[in-house]
């Protein structure tokens, strides 16, 4: 199974939900299926894709985020599995292609890759009730709709092949994705009856 | 040498005073009196992390959903969070107010903290993260309000140190 093939399954899914995603291929595919102002791609700071999820969805409560992650960028931040089983936000949903590589840097094989390390179980091990593991696009795709039926954290482990896009660009600069994903969040909540918090130490001038 | 509950007390005050009602930390000795407040406090919403780097997330996060953010930790989770403040907050224009907590300087009595509290000046500088040391209970709340300020109009990280003066009793 190759992930964009899973990404193509969800996308008419995730086009108009907020998605964090990590960098490389994986980022590049999902913006390469369409870029929505609700996606926001993590260049780099590998492994606090999930940390941000956090971030999002316990402060927008009426948002289902999902959080595009890979096997390498996860095996950085294992804490993150014990902090979200912790909070438990209902309203995300934590994706991992497990390719078994760390595939920008040049193919290396990652932890996972062995087959001894199986970051499904640490998921659960961490505390978090729903994880699932898939090696098929229909069991990627019965998961992915279970998950988001469910109104509950999940973990979804989706084991895939180490390829990638030939081409990789974007047409924004990193700081101005990040603006325009802030705006996109804000006018979302304000359509929701949100107001925006006063600012602390605005004096009201310049 | 104990915490100053007293003081634990302004700074808390002072970080809801700023309008400040989402914490993310990892608790440490200076810090325990003040984490318990916000745990106790309904109106705080105060997530304890793993590792402080997951902070730096997690502020993201709360800066892109409008919440007003601040992140507790001690200088030495500041050096675990580093790249995280370059990669993620530095790089995308992502503000960050963080509360640090120096162990290991003037009068510190612990060796194992004495190495991280000798380099903090000096990576913070490295970073070119503008810095403030907070040392009188009187002035934390305005300090704090003036560090998320700045933290806000500039995009960028800001920290406010809490030094032995202000935590310790």
């Amino acid at each position: 199974m190759e992930r964009v093939q899973c990404l193509e399954l969800i996308y008419p899914e995730i086009e108009d939900k907020l998605v964090v995603t990590i960098m490389g291929a994986c980022a590049q595919e999902l913006y390469d299926l369409g870029h929505r102002e609700n996606f926001f791609y993590l260049q780099h700071a590998m492994g606090l894709a999930s940390s941000i999820g956090l971030g999002l969805a316990s402060h927008l409560p009426h948002e289902k985020v999902i959080v595009l992650d890979g096997d390498g960028s996860a095996l950085m931040n294992l804490g993150t599995f014990t902090t979200l089983a912790r909070y438990r936000p209902r309203n995300l949903l934590h994706i991992i292609f497990d390719n078994g590589s760390l595939l920008s840097t040049g193919g290396f094989e990652s932890h996972t890759t062995s087959g001894v390390t199986d970051l499904a179980a640490i998921a659960r091990g961490a505390g978090i009730e729903h994880a699932a593991a898939v090696d098929s696009p229909l069991a990627f795709g019965e998961a992915f709709v279970e998950a988001m039926e469910r109104d509950d954290l999940g973990v979804i482990v989706a084991r895939v092949d180490a390829v990638g896009p030939d081409n990789y660009g974007m047409d924004f600069a990193l700081p101005e994705n990040a603006f325009r994903f802030k705006r996109c969040v804000q006018e979302r909540r304000a359509a929701t009856g949100w107001e925006p918090p006063p600012q602390p130490g605005h004096a009201g001038s310049a | 040498m104990t915490v100053s509950y007293e003081n634990s007390k302004a700074v808390f005050d002072g970080i809801k005073a700023a309008g400040i009602r989402s914490i993310s930390a990892l608790p440490e000795t200076w810090l325990g009196l003040l984490l318990q407040r916000a745990e106790d406090d309904p109106e705080v919403d105060l997530i304890q992390v793993a590792k402080e780097e997951e902070a730096v997330g997690i502020a993201a996060g709360a800066y892109f959903a409008g919440e007003p953010h601040i992140l507790l930790m001690q200088n030495h989770g500041f050096f675990a969070a580093m790249n995280g403040i370059i990669s993620l907050a530095q790089l995308y224009s992502v503000p960050l107010c963080m509360l640090i907590a120096v162990r290991g300087h003037w009068g510190e009595p612990y060796p194992w903290h004495t190495r991280g509290g000798i380099v903090t000046e000096g990576l913070l500088q490295a970073l070119n993260i503008p810095y403030h040391h907070a040392r009188d209970p009187a002035l934390v709340a305005r300090e704090i309000a003036e560090a998320y300020t700045l933290s806000q109009s500039s995009l960028s990280p800001v920290a406010l140190l809490l030094t032995r003066d202000l935590m310790e009793v």
